[in-house]
């Protein structure tokens, strides 16, 4: 059997450069939790079904699954540590744990990636509108009226607050 | 947390200041996941790790005629390959999955990998250890079997009959096990019946998905002959004996550790042979080996569950009263039973608990258990519920369209009146401090249940078809030692335990036997000890999950943990209470009991005037301990253990309603909203309680409306992937409202009883009669789960 096939790929993850040398075959997960030990995006299916493994990459969300850690070459990753880290969803993060919309935890991060983008839209969504762009992220747990909650209870929240009279900080 | 006030904040009038006992407080373990901070066991890497990966049969039956391991020795980064007759001579022994109270129960033994035979497709055959997963991978691909394949039985139906291949030779047929209950006069009660209902009632064989696969660590220390774990489980002391047992080490030098779980629902309470033999491997190597179960592997060796065909059938007079009950189980176990649990539980309870609301005196049931070429089946969440609810609710229902009453109505007239309690039921099984008729009457409320049959009627005028579907229940949890776990033989506890400790600076180390999967048990059991020691919930620090750390316990299995397990920190809180009042008593000169233990804080009972912080009794008693005289020895640490005492389980009750539209051009089933009133006892944390009964329901809608594992005829699973095995998404489920009638349980001081498998029990029930309320005017029904749109489809005449 030949030796594994490998290529350098440089990208930025979590506002950080990096350059490493990766199997061709790994796909965009693995790299992330055992080269670079960002645990938090799980693996459910490697199907591409479940979206546990969700990540953003160039500011969409992806499966992690389903890209190859060369195919992260020149692109900006963004990972439930980097996002928890930039306090873009601190309060869609405390009103999940406000409203216990996970248990487990284990879709957690793929769940507040998706919210994330929903959230990043700016508008207001109906429940089922919620439940209809959530319903790539699996979730075991919590039977989904909770997360569905949570992310209506922020959604609401940062409505109200940029019709508040003094502006809103940030853009989120 | 948030710095909002809410209402989950506020104490209820009858809490003393320091209970926490009700109130809904946010869990430590989310704050740590939704920061993608969990520590999942796959998380977890150790210094010159090794993985290991399974070569798995690719029939459903097959000798091994041969295996040549020579070229996946040879390969990249291999340290060893080890076939399933290497793997067994290291065992001590083989498994057998039997409980000495089934005596008539059988089992063929059974070793961590398939040795001369393979029984499905999916069993472990060859173990590849490498550097990296994907090295052991690439390696198994080199291991050639020569297998001969063998002809299968997949049916259960003719798995005893003439002809049929049977599994286990030694066995003589595929019987598994054979139990039949036969109460009162059934054949006269039939006789003499207004009325009889009778249908058959096909339940798919379906699997827990839990998000995490199955995963183990193993890291053998040959230096102290100790071997570490660190696995996703519910029951580390079963896997500590199963793995110590198995390898021949004596369980105390086996540590297991679960770290946070993702996700379980009873799938990570039994022996998995791949587990066993990756803790084997270490064992060989001295190095730390690590599986992970990939999803195919997960659909393909986790347990499965609910394989069951019902032929049932029930009398009732023309008033609808209930007069007997009369059915006939079928149950698919698998290739062995599952050890040390058994692969016959779902069956029997199915007996226990069918119709079990009801007040009828004539009842026989028989379960027939036989094995077949597929995935063992045991025990998963709400074991049995979901199938004997269904056949008893669905029966009901049939006979209230019949008898032209009310759904709602003809259950208030059947059901146990809140007064009856304690009592039997029909089948046997004792029924105390229960509810139905207070749960009818909030629900009837909640759902506004007139108003949606009105509106039921003028929507069928317009061509839209809404159906409305009731499902009363009865719901074993929290089981005793008299039942199977004890009288059984397994080494499995249904005994747990709480060690509680004062420290010097006041703080407290609570250690229990249950374990946490994310349902929030470590928090119940802080907000329990924190309201019976009387000090705030951050003085507590739990300890779970960790046999090295916490006293023998039997884990977290069938809605136990509460129950249980809390009442054991809630004793052991109450023993060291009291000694600190002792103790408090000694340095104040005063009788223990004029003092209070508050908010951390010795007080005077009578007063609330505060004498001594509780940090002051810690520091004296450990590091001024001269201060006391020599007749008081503080000990400051106290272990206290529960079970239930003569009773098989603790049973809660409760009813589900499902409001669902039927499409009935494409048989689409739209899940319009659900509702649960049940009665758990005493609430802990009414919104983990709520959340664990809303989980629990779309746990069991998945079965109803989904989930399928599908096996060909020859035994080939052809749905071993997430993209064709559908679990329930968000826009499928409907929003659910949850409430509670509280009978707390006289088992125990604190009064709860289990919650988490009782929403899994009777969503499927309620949903199945939505649908066929949905049906009627089509005089159409479904009768097997999953429901799915060609099921429809075809109960309308339509294909």
């Amino acid at each position: 059997m030949k030796t594994e096939e490998t290529q350098e790929i440089t990208c930025k993850v979590n506002g950080e450069r990096i350059t490493r040398l990766v199997p061709v075959r790994q796909h965009l997960v693995d790299f992330l939790r055992m080269d670079l030990q960002l645990t938090g995006s799980h693996i459910g299916c490697e199907h591409g079904v479940c979206g546990a493994c969700s990540v953003r990459v160039d500011g969409k969300v992806v499966r992690g699954c389903l890209m190859l850690a060369v195919q992260a070459d020149g692109q900006n990753i963004v990972t439930i540590e980097g996002l928890t880290d930039s306090g873009e969803v601190a309060d869609l993060q405390a009103e999940f744990v406000e409203r216990n919309a996970l248990q487990c935890g284990y879709c957690t991060p793929g769940q507040l990636m998706t919210a994330a983008e929903l959230l990043a839209e700016g508008e207001i969504s109906t429940r089922e509108e919620i439940r209809t762009f959530m319903s790539g992220n699996y979730c075991r747990c919590t039977g989904y009226h909770a997360i569905v909650d949570a992310i209506e209870t922020t959604m609401k929240r940062r409505e109200e607050a940029s019709r508040a009279p003094r502006p809103a900080k940030g853009k989120a | 947390m948030t710095g909002t006030v809410t209402p989950k904040a506020r104490l209820t009038p009858h809490d003393r200041p320091h209970s926490y006992v009700g109130r809904s407080l946010s869990r430590a373990g989310a704050k740590r996941a939704v920061a993608g901070k969990g520590r999942y066991t796959d998380d977890i890497t150790l210094p010159r790790m090794l993985h290991a990966a399974f070569v798995r049969s690719p029939w459903a039956h097959a000798r091994i005629k041969g295996i040549d391991i020579a070229a996946a020795r040879k390969a990249p980064g291999v340290r060893v390959v080890m076939t399933g007759a290497e793997v067994a001579k290291l065992c001590t022994g083989p498994w057998v999955g039997t409980l000495t109270c089934f005596p008539t129960m059988k089992s063929a033994p059974q070793f961590p990998l398939a040795v001369e035979r393979a029984c499905w497709h999916g069993e472990p055959v060859v173990m590849v250890i490498a550097d990296t997963r994907a090295l052991a991978e690439d390696a198994a691909e080199l291991v050639e079997i020569i297998y001969e394949e063998l002809p299968v039985t997949v049916d259960k139906t003719t798995a005893l009959g003439p002809g049929a291949v049977v599994l286990h030779p030694e066995l003589g047929d595929n019987l598994a096990f054979e139990k039949t209950i036969d109460i009162g006069n059934v054949d006269q009660a039939f006789e003499s019946a207004d009325l009889i209902v009778e249908e058959t009632y096909d339940f798919a064989r379906h699997t827990a998905v839990s998000l995490e696969p199955r995963v183990l660590l193993a890291d053998w220390d040959a230096a102290s002959e100790r071997l570490q774990i660190w696995t996703s489980s519910q029951t580390p002391h079963m896997i500590q004996h199963v793995i110590a047992n198995t390898l021949g080490i004596p369980d105390h030098n086996v540590r297991v550790v679960a770290p946070d779980v993702g996700g379980s629902f009873g799938l990570k309470i039994h022996t998995y042979g791949d587990e066993i033999a990756t803790a084997l491997a270490a064992k060989v190597l001295g190095r730390p080996v690590k599986f992970v179960a990939d999803r195919l592997e997960s659909f393909g060796s986790d347990i499965h569950a609910r394989e069951n065909l019902i032929k049932a059938r029930m009398a009732f007079t023309k008033a609808g009263d209930i007069t007997a009950v009369d059915f006939d189980v079928v149950a698919g176990a698998g290739a062995y039973s599952q050890y040390p649990r058994t692969s016959v539980f779902e069956a029997n309870q199915i007996l226990n608990i069918t119709a079990g609301p009801y007040k009828h005196k004539h009842y026989r049931a028989k379960a027939t258990v036989v094995y077949l070429n597929k995935v063992p089946s045991s025990q998963y969440r709400a074991v049995g519920h979901p199938i004997g609810i269904t056949v008893g609710e669905s029966l009901l229902d049939l006979a209230a369209t019949k008898l032209g009453i009310d759904p709602l109505e003809i259950r208030r007239r059947n059901a146990f009146p809140d007064a009856a309690f304690p009592t039997k039921t029909a089948s046997g099984v004792k029924l105390a401090d229960m509810s139905f008729t207070r749960c009818f009457d909030v629900l009837e409320k909640s759902i506004g249940y007139r108003a949606l049959r009105a509106d039921q009627a003028a929507l069928r005028k317009q061509g839209v078809y809404r159906g409305i579907g009731l499902a009363a229940f009865i719901k074993g949890t929290a089981p005793g030692p008299n039942g199977y776990y004890g009288v059984g033989g397994a080494p499995i506890s249904a005994q747990d335990a709480c060690t509680i400790k004062l420290e010097p600076n006041g703080g407290i180390i609570c250690a229990v036997g249950v374990t946490d999967q994310g349902q929030g048990v470590n928090d119940v059991m802080q907000q329990i000890a924190a309201s019976a020691l009387g000090v705030e919930m951050a003085a507590i620090r739990i300890i779970s999950g960790d046999t090295d750390a916490t006293p023998y316990g039997g884990g977290t299995y069938a809605s136990r943990a509460t129950a249980i397990g809390g009442e054991a920190v809630h004793q052991a809180a109450r023993a060291l209470r009291a000694e600190v009042l002792e103790l408090a008593g000694v340095l104040l000169q005063a009788k223990p009991e004029t003092l209070d233990l508050i908010s951390g804080k010795i007080v005077d009972a009578a007063t609330g005037m505060e004498r001594l912080p509780l940090r002051e009794i810690g520091r004296i008693a450990h590091f001024q301990v001269g201060q006391f005289p020599n007749t008081v020895h503080p000990q400051l640490s106290h272990t206290r253990r529960f079970r239930l005492l003569d009773d098989l389980y603790i049973f809660t009750n409760g009813i589900q309603a499902a409001h669902v539209e039927v499409d009935m051009e494409t048989g689409f089933i739209k899940h319009l909203k659900h509702w649960v009133v049940e009665d758990c006892g005493r609430v802990i944390n009414p919104q983990l309680a709520d959340e664990q009964v809303r989980g629990g329901c779309v746990q069991g809608l998945g079965g109803a409306l989904y989930e399928h594992c599908v096996y060909d005829e020859n035994g080939q699973l052809i749905n071993g992937t997430m993209a064709d095995y559908l679990t329930p998404m968000s826009t499928e489920m409907p929003d659910i409202v949850v409430e509670h009638v509280v009978t707390p349980t006289s088992a125990s001081e604190l009064g709860a009883k289990g919650v988490g498998e009782s929403g899994t029990g009777a969503a499927p029930a309620a949903l199945m009669n939505a649908v066929n309320d949905a049906l009627l005017p089509f005089e159409a029904r479904v009768t097997a789960q999953p429901i799915t749109p060609e099921s429809i489809l075809i109960a309308l005449g339509r294909v």
